[in-house]
């Protein structure tokens, strides 16, 4: 059979592997950054820019989609082209790739930090960004499949199955999740409202996880861990199972998010059932993973870069069974909205995406760079300070996370809650502190990590031309005789993106649809009324300043919150809230029914100084929030906006709405007055007062009324 | 309250559940039969493709 001679491009992985490097150190530093405010908020050095709730989605965003994102295309574009004896389909797509996807996460960053949010977390990125990133992830697929298409090897192997389940999955996601009405270039509503915008919210947070954070780094796995061992993965027939399970079962456990919520019971039951599931298919992957290391144990001792990839896969093991014991009812009372949370997931992003990507690197870069890695011992102490900092950084989390809850839920023997929110703040920053300890170590790792590998990079020489030779396929496969269905998909890419999409849809469609077709067949709360225009332009300052990442608007129905915060909240209430701000962690008091709890005054205070109102107080200062001015021009296009979304104002209201929001203004600064306070009714607090004092308070009307 | 049953109520949704709950039953029964039953040569090779390569 002749042999073709081709090259493989190894320019395109050296440039993801250098943009992994880069935004993993930005993306670390944001989180670092953000972990110090939280036990002194002066750290935010006074600017909006750097402040909690905007360097907050920073962080998530960089370590996800930059510092992940890379890291997979890295793993793709090596891995890909060496499993399909192919170069990459095109030199151009993979360059408009490249730099197209560095140039959205520079947008990113730029739009975060000046507050340009959508307000739904992991999706912050406001239409023009998520345009590019649709069509830049078009061109990422077109160029994937176009290598396929052009391979000489018959049959893919399980590790390209999961990264096309990936490419078609996310861009579902992403698609679904980012519908919304462009109010202006950076400013949009989510097309969905309340219940079902939380509904579609986690749907994609859970799923960006599982296939953006999990099935492509799997896939990797698949192909480095072998790879770096020397010997086959240990069951292919269970990498099958782990593969086509764990796509089914994941899509569908979205709603463990939101459990005790005023998502309906059936979805949430449904979360719960298919997150206890995964369990199966994600430890199977896991076991498939170390087991390939039996008898090969010693490789570990010498190679770091495999060192690096056990620990991986071991935090994957525990991360994904913790996951499912979180989707628990009962256990998931007592995690939401603590720091437990943020444990289990860093045990997810610093053990097995961190710890994977510096492996692969480790690996990676001498092979690109044909020579030895510069320092094996500095590897080694990466290795150790990295694990260090893992612990450092979970186990206080944990810890905090199970005191906070403990001390919500405490009552006295009088019935009587027994801890005020703000002690259970005060209790949480020593935990703050060993954590950003932790995180400090990890980040020390990674930049030991860089400069190893920038003098192996200076002692290599690049291999810019790397051929390889294989026999190109015949046109027509002959079938065996006894030919199993499975292996038709194995051979047709094609065809396995379709049943890959087919799977993964049939969870989405039968979680949305009954929430969706009962909107219109049930009455919603008749005292719930639209948000006023100056309501409505301080709930998009809350969303701007990233209020959600420290404060949730969803009270759970358990005597401990009700006791606490008031009724417990009810789907109807959120009809109209484009996005919803449930939000997911309560590093401050849960806000759904704050109107009307504290005069204006307070709240204008508190604003300027946190402390003032609450001693001990861990939020930021937003003297800026008494300084700007409100942009009233953007009102009627708001308004009109929320009308295509069918919010209910009265015909021709935009057009009156300026003149309503003044003249609420107006007596907010009325009210200011009363109490001492000078200010002029066109600054950005009046409208931020005016929605907080709105918050919850459409039910408590609806009591009286009922009383009459 | 009247508004209660808000999206709680939906005639019949317990079949939503159950047909998934079958649909990934019988996915899943089809695959692992495929798993057993298949040539175990033919997954040998599968195995190996990362390996066999150049370097």
């Amino acid at each position: 059979m002749e042999l073709q001679k081709f090259q493989y491009d190894n320019k395109t992985v050296k440039l993801f592997a250098y943009a992994t490097i880069v935004w993993g150190l930005v993306g670390m530093l944001a989180g670092l950054i953000a972990a110090i405010q939280l036990y002194l908020p002066a750290a935010n050095l006074a600017l909006p820019y750097t402040t909690f709730g905007r360097v907050r989605p920073v962080h998530t965003n960089a370590v996800i989609f930059a510092f992940v994102g890379n890291g997979i295309f890295m793993g793709v574009y090596y891995s890909l082209q060496r499993l399909l004896k192919a170069r990459m389909f095109s030199d151009l797509l993979s360059k408009i790739h490249f730099w197209g996807w560095q140039l959205i996460i520079v947008l990113a960053a730029v739009t975060l930090v000046l507050g340009k949010t959508t307000g739904k977390e992991y999706a912050e990125l406001e239409w023009p960004i998520d345009i590019l990133i649709t069509i830049v992830w078009v061109v990422f697929g077109w160029n994937l499949f176009g290598t396929i298409i052009r391979r000489r090897e018959r049959h893919l192997y399980v590790a390209i199955w999961f990264y096309i389940a990936t490419f078609v999955t996310v861009a579902m996601l992403h698609i679904v999740n980012s519908v919304e009405i462009p109010v202006s270039f950076w400013k949009s509503y989510s097309w969905y409202a309340g219940v079902q915008d939380a509904l579609i919210q986690w749907w994609y947070g859970h799923n960006a996880v599982a296939f953006f954070l999990t099935t492509p780094y799997l896939g990797m796995m698949y192909y480095f861990l072998p790879k770096m061992a020397q010997r086959p993965i240990y069951s292919y027939r269970l990498s099958i199972i782990h593969f086509w399970a764990l796509i089914f079962l994941y899509i569908w456990a979205g709603p463990h998010h939101l459990l005790y919520t005023s998502v309906p019971d059936w979805a949430q039951s449904l979360g719960v059932v298919f997150s206890i599931m995964l369990l199966a298919p994600s430890w199977g992957g896991m076991i498939n993973g170390l087991l390939t290391l039996r008898g090969a144990w010693d490789k570990v001792r010498d190679n770091v870069g495999l060192k690096f990839l056990v620990v991986a896969v071991t935090a994957y093991g525990m991360a994904t069974f913790e996951g499912p014991m979180l989707s628990l009812k009962s256990v998931s009372a007592i995690a939401h909205y603590t720091d437990w949370i943020v444990a289990h997931v860093h045990v997810g992003a610093l053990g097995w995406n961190g710890f994977m990507t510096f492996g692969i690197l480790y690996w990676l870069i001498p092979k690109l760079f044909q020579t030895n890695l510069y320092s094996q011992k500095m590897a080694n102490a990466h290795f150790w300070i990295g694990t260090l900092g893992i612990l450092l950084y979970a186990v206080p989390m944990y810890w905090a996370g199970f005191m906070q809850s403990s001390m919500w839920k405490d009552f006295t023997p009088e019935g009587q809650l027994k801890w005020q929110f703000m002690d259970t703040v005060t209790k949480m920053i020593p935990f703050y502190i060993a954590r950003s300890i932790g995180g400090t170590l990890y980040l020390i790792g990674a930049v030991l990590m860089t400069y190893n590998l920038i003098k192996t990079i200076k002692t290599g020489t690049f291999l810019e031309i790397e051929e390889d030779e294989a026999p190109a396929l015949k046109g027509e496969y002959v079938a065996h005789s006894k030919d199993h269905w499975h292996r038709w998909i194995e051979r047709k890419p094609i065809q396995l993106m379709v049943l890959s999409l087919v799977v993964v849809a049939i969870g989405g469609i039968i979680e949305f649809v009954p929430t969706f077709l009962v909107k219109s067949n049930i009455p919603t709360i008749a005292s719930v009324k639209p948000y006023t225009p100056l309501e409505l332009q301080g709930r998009d300052i809350y969303v701007r300043e990233g209020c959600y990442t420290c404060h949730s608007q969803m009270i759970r129905p358990f005597r401990s919150e009700t006791a606490r915060y008031g009724e417990y909240s009810k789907a109807g209430e959120f009809v109209y809230d484009h996005p919803f701000q449930w939000g997911s962690k309560r590093t401050g008091p849960d806000l759904a029914r704050q109107g009307g709890k504290y005069p204006d005054s307070w709240h204008y205070n508190h604003m300027l100084d946190p402390t003032s109102m609450s001693p001990g107080s861990i939020m930021p200062q937003y003297p800026w929030l008494l300084e700007d001015q409100l942009d009233g021009n953007s009102t009627m296009a708001k308004i009109k906006a929320m009308k295509r979304l069918g919010v209910p104002y009265p015909d021709g209201y935009e057009k009156v709405a300026l003149s309503d929001m003044e003249k609420q203004a107006k007596e907010i600064t009325a009210n200011l007055k009363k109490d001492g306070i000078e200010t002029l009714p066109d600054r950005e607090i009046i409208a931020l007062i005016a929605y907080l004092q709105r918050l919850g308070k459409d039910i408590k009307s609806e009591k009286i009324t009922d009383k009459k | 309250m009247k508004f209660r049953n808000y999206l709680e109520a939906i005639t019949g949704i317990g079949i939503y559940p159950l047909v998934s709950l079958m649909l990934f039953v019988v996915f899943f029964g089809l695959v692992t039969l495929y798993v057993i039953k298949g040539n175990k040569k033919h997954f040998e090779t599968l195995s190996n493709l990362p390996i066999n390569e150049k370097k």
